[in-house]
């Protein structure tokens, strides 16, 4: 039915906000990454100053090739034990419930929690290390938190113990989803269970896989809280992503101008990833 | 998953193992060995915080983190809620976890109404615009938060709300609608038109079928778009950090304080109390309502 006055006004509060808060707001800050903003905002065009600047930074290149090695670790590995765990639970299992609820459980809690926890339980001097010392493996040695080598991968472990539980729960509806009278016809046809899941079952997980990817990644990108929390972006820079290097530089290090960059940047990411397959979900659901 | 609406309600069946479940091979025992050890893994860190939120310091640093205490203490739990330092203030969580539920409660209740009232119109309503509006919406729930801190921190201070709970209450109200509305739209959109119009030929008005025919029916709906927000703003420690001071922060930001910033002696049983201390209002939701939690998931992961 056609809108009267009423249903307009109602719903022009959230449409104001949106335009202005989100769309308003991402071009504000686009200005100002053409400008000479510092501590505060200044309205000076400086063209494309502070993308010279924020490309030739160090801190924004590791950044870069920090935010690189985890997110396809990530993605990769949250992507592959959600499958994994999925298929687990589809086998007619006892108590089914009750597994799904212990991996799906740690989505639940914030990112410091996250982060607070492992930080003490990959900590050489009380954590893991300390415990396996202690119980008698006196070589035992696991100190990656504190190398800033190996930082990243900390930061790979916390956020995949977080988000297995929730990919899984993807599999798990599509895989639910599956026409089973193929299976069936198949079992007939004496397949094996492996080979039911290799041949029919995962290629109709198409869609499943995409949607997975599209989250873990765009999760990857705004990673922010777990890091402030487990690792502070340590030692040194070695943890540093681009959410963190975005708040240091415009909050704590005046340099409003290059974070706003780097914050744009952060977005056309997102976009690259997120619209195409905003799109195509609308045509889906437009044809459908 | 194209389908938002179908997808979450995925029929209960499993195309595992052929038989009957009662069949106990080597291949059964070794699936449940590993289900087991995985489970195992998954709970370790709360059990970690749990364990060692109840010991004496000493016996963090002399014992190991999996074992059991031997001298019990509620202690840490004390210090974490009422007089660790958090900041320069001996003030303990306490007043953070207060403040986490001013933000939270006023936030879920007016993005949840909103959602509600635009699902309405966005299903039941055309307007020039609409398609576009959604897909606003919908594009705005995956975009950086980086990317509106510094226009937000301006405006928060000209509407005289930096550093306040109420401005936080602004900021999740204003990126949480877009959430709320999603939810919203797909169940109304799925909701048998002939009842509305029925109504309508009754004479009800715009509120009546609102009020008397869809609110009545939105319970599930309700349920996760109150758990899903609760949840994420109770989380929230990017706007936090960023809109709030001393006075206003919310928990997340406190207990990070609490964790990063101690100097001298790092009291892990503390960290770990006051660490539970933030996980235990989601927890508890997540135990009451897993169902609905899951559901909040699937719909905010796929939406068309």
């Amino acid at each position: 039915m056609k809108a009267g006055f009423l249903p307009k006004l109602l719903i022009s509060p959230s449409a104001f906000l949106t335009l202005v808060c989100v769309y308003g707001y991402i071009m504000f800050t686009v200005y100002l990454s053409f400008t000479t903003s510092t501590m505060m905002p200044s309205y000076e065009l400086a063209g494309t100053a502070s993308y010279v600047r924020l490309l030739g930074l160090e801190n924004w290149q590791a950044s870069l090739s920090n935010l690189g090695t985890f997110s396809v670790l990530y993605i990769v590995i949250a992507g592959v034990l959600g499958l994994a765990f999925a298929i687990l639970i589809d086998q007619k299992i006892r108590a089914e419930s009750l597994f799904r609820s212990i991996f799906l459980y740690p989505m639940a809690l914030s990112l410091i929690v996250t982060g607070t926890a492992w930080k003490w339980l990959l900590d050489p001097g009380v954590g893991l290390e300390h415990t396996l010392r202690t119980l008698g493996w006196e070589s035992f040695s696991f100190g990656w938190i504190k190398n800033s080598e190996m930082a990243i991968y900390c930061v790979v472990i916390a956020a995949v113990w977080q988000t297995t539980g929730f990919v899984m729960a993807m599999f798990l509806a599509g895989l639910r989803g599956v026409d089973s009278e193929q299976i069936n016809a198949a079992r007939v046809d004496g397949a094996k269970t492996w080979q039911i899941y290799l041949r029919i079952i995962i290629p109709q997980l198409g869609p499943v896989f995409v949607s997975a990817f599209v989250i873990l990644a765009h999760m990857a990108i705004k990673s922010y809280d777990l890091v402030v929390a487990l690792t502070n972006g340590g030692p040194g820079r070695s943890t540093w992503l681009p959410s963190v290097f975005m708040y240091q530089y415009t909050f704590t290090r005046n340099e409003m101008a290059v974070g706003a960059a780097s914050s744009v940047l952060m977005l056309l990411a997102i976009g690259l990833i997120v619209l195409p397959y905003l799109l195509s979900e609308m045509r889906k659901v437009k044809n459908g | 998953m194209a389908d938002a609406t179908a997808s979450t309600h995925a029929a209960p069946h499993a195309h595992g193992a052929s038989g009957p479940a009662t069949s106990f091979g080597i291949g059964r025992i070794a699936l449940y060995a590993l289900l087991i050890v995985l489970a195992f893994f998954f709970l370790m860190p709360v059990y970690v915080m749990v364990v060692n939120s109840l010991k004496p310091l000493d016996e963090i640093r002399s014992g190991n983190l999996m074992a059991l205490p031997q001298a019990w203490t509620i202690e840490p739990w004390l210090t974490a809620w009422s007089t660790a330092q958090i900041g320069v203030q001996p003030t303990g969580l306490k007043p953070y976890f207060i403040n986490s539920f001013l933000m939270v409660v006023p936030a879920v209740a007016i993005s949840a109404l909103v959602g509600a009232l635009n699902g309405y119109v966005l299903t039941q309503f055309n307007f020039r615009g609409a398609h576009l509006l959604f897909a606003g919406m919908l594009f705005s729930i995956f975009i950086p938060f980086q990317i509106v801190l510094i226009p937000m921190a301006k405006t928060l201070g000209l509407l005289g709300l930096a550093g306040t709970v109420k401005g936080l209450v602004f900021v999740h109200v204003v990126y949480g609608i877009s959430f709320s509305t999603l939810f919203f739209r797909n169940y109304y959109a799925a909701f048998p038109g002939e009842l509305i119009r029925s109504a309508r030929m009754d004479g009800a008005s715009f509120f009546g079928v609102f009020t008397r025919i869809l609110l009545p029916n939105s319970a599930p709906i309700l349920v996760v778009t109150v758990i899903w927000q609760f949840t994420n703003i109770w989380n929230d420690f990017l706007f936090g950090a960023s809109f709030s001071d001393f006075s206003s922060y919310p928990l997340t930001v406190a207990l990070n304080n609490l964790v990063n910033s101690s100097t001298g002696v790092k009291e892990y049983n503390v960290h770990f109390a006051g660490a539970f201390i933030a996980a235990l209002p989601t927890l508890v939701v997540y135990l009451l309502s897993g169902k609905y939690f899951v559901r909040g998931l699937m719909a905010g992961s796929v939406k068309g």
